[in-house]
């Protein structure tokens, strides 16, 4: 018989209500403002801690991820939509930065705002038709569209066929390299946490938790879905845009499984719904298995299993325990 | 002619991989993303016990089949029973757990020419004028026996019967103390065996590779996507179509687009009825 449990008791300083906070000194300000600056800060100071270059090209893909899992997490959590295939952003954005700047030699500060509007116009056009489907059917839609595109390329063998387009042009400076993608990593990471609590996030969720209450109070629940999968196209795209001109060559690799699934762990591990949390998981994740690139493709092996632990025994991910332990008292109590 | 010959035996390929998935989906409203990698492993297994231990091939084959049907089982009591009812975490943790199988064989050297299970009987024949070897023949055996065996088992069999009433109203045949968990069990088990059947008629047609594991789920999704989930006419309806129109775009477009065909296949039927065919799920179910 267990003759103690654990009791949890809110800080003062967090009124019940979710997100509203009751602020009377600097020290609670600075309480409220610390996890926000460390993960500021600590993100800005990153790049200049490390002082290897192949550490740095990591911070780097690590950023790429971070976009990704965190529009899967958008997308899942607060608009219901289940995408496997994060992968179709990153391969269209690329494929149309690299086209662009290979077949027409526009500059990169052409090309990528051109691949992230254009990326975003066909993903969302490609996933329109799919957008009423709930639950496994849009999964298995979204998993196949990069599948697709990848076997399409290669069939038709355009775009350099199954060896891609080489020489594109690269940001030459690792600096502007890793500076680009953190600022740009944090700027959505705090619009889409602003944007989940305006009245176009309440609509949003709404749709996730009652779709029909949503439809009867005359809301067209496809114009507001689609706009979701523009802005969280837009950030894949990108991401996409942003990984060509990163290595300066674009290929069917882009369209690889490893963009789909990989975003997904992350967001598991880092917990889901927080936005945040799927940020820290790829934080977690791609140096892990960085540092375990000798072993192969047992990499995959590695973060399948961490996928499955955490999808099965702790759902709720990382961020949501260091919110607990963070904003509550905790003590043991006899019974 | 041998278009008919060889789309029939393509088709009946199509029928065997999927009927496991289909039988899962269709029970226990469970979609087992596993299911290639299940099929890889069985191949897997049966090799090893074939080559390094020695074994005779049918006492391998059996064992193989015994071993993954106890992984599929396993994999639900002690994983996915605790994510059944979240679509997309049945999606996620069943995927992840087909990755992890499948890149654990990559990473054990799984890869290239070497690993290849013999035919049951070697040599050809001729069908109608077309030349075709044994195995092919077998597979069309062997998958005609399966369907008659799983007709047969669901129909007159009393775990077959529960696993059909858990299949048609879940609520109802708990109330005649059919347990839910115990036949999503038995389903899971049957269909990672009927996967390990699947892999084992038709493997020995080339080499165990570990994108065959991928290619693999890739058409079982599609022969149950077009077919409808859940709906047994509908995949073998849906493998014949399948499995014709691949051989179609072999002899009359080119073989790197049989895949694109698939692909293309699945999103237009969920698209435009993504109950499939012979679907039987409420349109409210799938769609807004």
């Amino acid at each position: 018989m267990e003759t103690r449990r654990k009791e949890r008791l809110d800080r003062g300083i967090r009124v019940r209500t979710n997100g509203i906070y009751a602020i009377s000194s600097l020290k609670e300000m600075m309480y409220l403002l610390a996890p926000r600056l460390a993960l500021i800060l600590g993100l800005l100071i990153l790049p200049l801690l490390i002082p290897n270059p192949y550490w740095q090209r990591v911070v780097a893909i690590m950023s790429i991820f971070a976009l990704l899992s965190l529009i899967f997490d958008f997308l899942a959590h607060y608009v219901g939509i289940v995408n496997l295939g994060g992968a179709l952003f990153i391969g269209l954005g690329g494929y149309i930065a690299g086209i662009l700047n290979s077949y027409f030699g526009l500059p990169l500060f052409v090309t990528i705002p051109v691949a992230t509007i254009g990326g975003a116009a066909i993903s969302t056009l490609l996933l329109l038709p799919c957008l009423p489907m709930r639950g496994i059917y849009f999964a298995i839609v979204s998993l196949m569209y990069p599948l697709l595109f990848a076997k399409i390329i290669e069939a038709l063998n355009i775009f350099g066929g199954t060896d891609g387009i080489p020489g594109l042009t690269t940001f030459g400076n690792i600096w502007i390299d890793q500076y680009l993608i953190i600022a740009v990593l944090l700027l959505t990471l705090f619009a889409l946490r602003r944007l989940v609590n305006e009245d176009f996030g309440l609509v949003l969720r709404g749709i996730k938790d009652n779709d029909q209450a949503v439809k009867a109070s005359g809301i067209s629940i496809t114009r507001y879905k689609a706009q979701a999968v523009f802005i969280a196209s837009a950030i894949g795209s990108f991401a996409g845009a942003y990984l060509t001109h990163l290595y300066g060559w674009v290929g069917i690799s882009l369209f690889a499984l490893d963009f789909s699934i990989f975003p997904i762990a992350a967001t598991v591990l880092g917990g889901l719904g927080t936005l945040v949390g799927p940020v820290l998981g790829a934080f977690i994740l791609i140096p892990l298995t960085e540092t375990m690139r000798a072993f192969g493709t047992l990499r995959i092996v590695f973060y399948s299993i961490i996928l499955v632990g955490f999808i099965v025994f702790k759902p709720e991910g990382l961020m949501k325990y260091f919110e607990r332990k963070y904003y509550q008292f905790e003590h043991w109590r006899e019974v | 002619m041998e278009i008919l010959v060889y789309g029939t035996v393509n088709s009946i390929v199509f029928a065997l991989i999927a009927i496991g998935f289909t039988l899962v989906y269709g029970i226990s409203r469970l979609s087992n993303f596993a299911h290639g990698a299940l099929y890889i492993l069985t191949g897997y297994i049966t090799w090893q016990f074939l080559n390094r231990l020695g074994l005779n091939y049918a006492v391998a084959i059996i064992l193989a089949l015994i071993i993954t049907a106890l992984l599929g089982a396993a994999m639900y009591r002690f994983l996915l029973i605790r994510v059944r009812g979240m679509p997309s975490s049945e999606i996620i943790a069943s995927f992840a757990i087909g990755l992890a199988i499948m890149e654990a064989l990559r990473w054990r050297g799984f890869v290239g020419q070497t690993y290849i299970l013999p035919p049951f009987i070697e040599g050809t024949t001729e069908i109608a004028g077309v030349l075709i070897d044994w195995q092919r023949i077998i597979i069309v055996i062997g998958g005609l026996v399966v369907m008659i065996f799983l007709w047969l088992f669901t129909h007159y069999t009393k775990i077959g019967l529960a696993l059909r009433a858990i299949a048609q109203d879940e609520r109802a045949a708990m109330m005649l103390g059919i347990d839910s968990d115990l036949t999503a069990v038995i389903a899971l088990a049957l269909g990672s065996a009927l996967a390990g059947v699947a892999a084992i008629a038709i493997l020995p047609l080339g080499n165990i590779t570990v994108e065959t594991g991928y290619n693999v789920l890739i058409y079982a999704i599609a022969v149950c996507i077009i077919g409808g989930l859940g709906s047994w006419t509908g995949a073998i309806v849906a493998a014949f179509i399948l499995g014709f129109a691949q051989i179609l775009t072999v002899a009359y477009i080119a073989p790197q687009w049989q895949l694109v065909v698939v692909f293309l296949a699945i999103i237009l039927t969920l698209i435009l009825r993504p109950s499939g065919l012979f679907g039987k799920q409420k349109e409210l179910e799938e769609r807004v």
